[in-house]
């Protein structure tokens, strides 16, 4: 790991991971939002919501990220003038947190809204049937139910969400993929040191992430 | 007997698809009456009973509840459903809730009560379902014929003015479908109005003011209980006897 004894090294290595845990957090809580919010829109009882939700769907999820990733800067940037830093390397951080936000949405909402499919239907009669309106039925009844199943594929998405981070690399934020590149082109002698090092620093963050998420949906299955 | 009936069909009509469920039902029903709903399975009934606290929609005519116009949507709707209590088949506790929770809920979140207010009125709810003892447990937790006593002092805590079962005993073990039957008929007594979905015939017999018989989507009779099983007007309705006494 002779790499890495370089200081500047260390502080490339530091700040790459440092961008893609960034990404991650912030574009996770957004997708979260979003995607709760897209999921009542699919389940709701008014066509255009349903429409729209499912609109938004389709065509995130059948899009490449590259391509959503490169239309934020080309589209949102160049050409709209988004731009919510003069700092470019700030600006194209949020420029790729939408853009990662609005795809992995549409993955949040479809592993929420099977959650919601699996509780019974009964479970949202009985609540309309003592008055409760759809929000409060969703949110009091349906969706503390729909946890449950929904959990361990929330953390799937999680893990793809933070190795797609690296995406964001192309539209210029120094992230770890970038960063790894960079050590290769200057250390030719010691490709898989470097290969391993980062490879190896997103395996020992995201294996126990899939454990963790698999323990919390076991623990909340015993709550029923 | 006041003036004006608490539910009342006007020339209800409802299709699924090409099926036409219900076929121009009109249907009064005064304050206090338990009415027994009757007739083979896919006459309509759960449909009919569905659409007075709108689970399910109409194509045309009119439900007024307690005088008005039943509201298509929105808070009216809402409000309601919550002066209609419903009992259903699967008795649908909220599985994620103790009991005692299951109870609470209503008045807590619809009618925006207390929660001090609320609880001492559950627990004496639960006890007089018999329940009492198991406040503080899961539903699934509880047999069928706790899970359903429960469901009904749910429907109960809304204090609502009007009650539907949809077959509250069917998916019961046969040893516990005597203690909901004796639940409901207390209510009957009490003056409850009531309209009930059931296969059982000695509840019809004996705790119903009023039995309807429904085929094909329409109301073929509507009789006392001692005329409508000693003497059907219709072949359909003596058909359906002579195979359901015969169990
Ligand atoms: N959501 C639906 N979509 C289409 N058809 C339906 C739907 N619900 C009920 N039906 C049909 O409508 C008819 C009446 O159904 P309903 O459930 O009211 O009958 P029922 O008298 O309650 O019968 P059962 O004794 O079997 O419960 C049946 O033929 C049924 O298949
Ligand atoms: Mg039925």
């Amino acid at each position: 790991m002779d790499v890495l004894l370089d200081e500047s090294n260390r502080q490339a290595y530091l700040s790459g991971f440092t961008w893609i845990l960034l990404l991650t957090l912030v574009s996770a809580v957004f997708s979260l939002v979003l995607g709760v919010i897209l999921a009542a829109m699919r389940v709701s009882p008014i066509p255009v919501l349903r429409w729209a939700g499912s609109m938004w769907v389709q065509l995130f999820r059948n899009t490449p990220l590259t391509l959503i990733i490169f239309f934020c800067y080309f589209g949102l940037f160049s050409t709209l003038g988004f731009k919510v830093s003069n700092n470019i390397t700030v600006n194209n951080f949020w420029l790729g947190v939408v853009g990662l936000s609005v795809y992995t949405a549409a993955f949040v909402c479809e592993a929420i809204r099977a959650g919601i499919n699996s509780v019974p239907a009964g479970q949202a009669e009985a609540a309309r049937a003592i008055g409760l309106t759809f929000s409060q039925s969703l949110t009091m009844i349906v969706l503390p139910q729909a946890i449950r199943t929904t959990i361990a594929p929330l953390g799937s998405t999680l893990i793809a969400l933070c190795k797609n981070t690296t995406i964001v690399g192309t539209i210029g934020v120094i992230e770890a993929s970038t960063v790894m590149k960079d050590l290769i082109n200057s250390n030719g002698d010691a490709v898989i040191e470097v290969f391993i090092m980062f490879a190896g620093t997103f395996a020992v963050v995201l294996i126990p992430t899939g454990y963790l998420f698999n323990w919390m949906s076991r623990r909340w299955a015993v709550k029923t | 007997m006041t003036g004006q009936p608490l539910i009342r069909l006007e020339n209800v009509d409802k299709h699924y698809g090409a099926l036409h469920v219900l076929q121009d039902i009109n249907l009064e029903i005064p304050q206090g009456q338990v009415v027994v709903l009757l007739g083979p399975s896919g006459s309509g009934k759960s449909t009919l009973c569905r659409t007075i606290n709108r689970l399910e929609s109409i194509d045309s005519g009119t439900i007024y509840f307690d005088g008005t116009p039943i509201p298509a949507e929105g808070k009216q709707l809402a409000h309601l459903r919550s002066e209609v209590g419903m009992v259903f088949q699967s008795f649908n506790l909220f599985a994620h809730k103790t009991i005692l929770e299951n109870v609470m809920l209503g008045p807590q979140k619809v009618l925006k009560e207390k929660k001090s207010d609320v609880e001492p009125r559950a627990r004496l709810l639960l006890e007089r379902v018999g329940v009492q003892a198991q406040a503080d447990k899961y539903p699934s937790q509880l047999s069928g014929g706790q899970q359903q006593r429960v469901a009904i002092a749910r429907a109960l805590a809304m204090e609502p003015k009007a009650m539907l079962f949809d077959e509250p005993t069917s998916a019961l073990d046969p040893e516990m479908v005597g203690e909901v039957l004796d639940v409901m008929t207390s209510l009957a007594r009490d003056g409850m109005t009531m309209i009930v979905v059931t296969h059982e015939m000695g509840f019809a017999r004996h705790a119903a003011d009023r039995v309807i018989f429904m085929a094909d989507g329409q109301i073929i009779e509507d009789a006392e209980p001692d005329q409508f099983f000693t003497n059907p007007g219709t072949d359909r309705a003596k058909d359906f006897l002579s195979r359901i006494l015969t169990h």
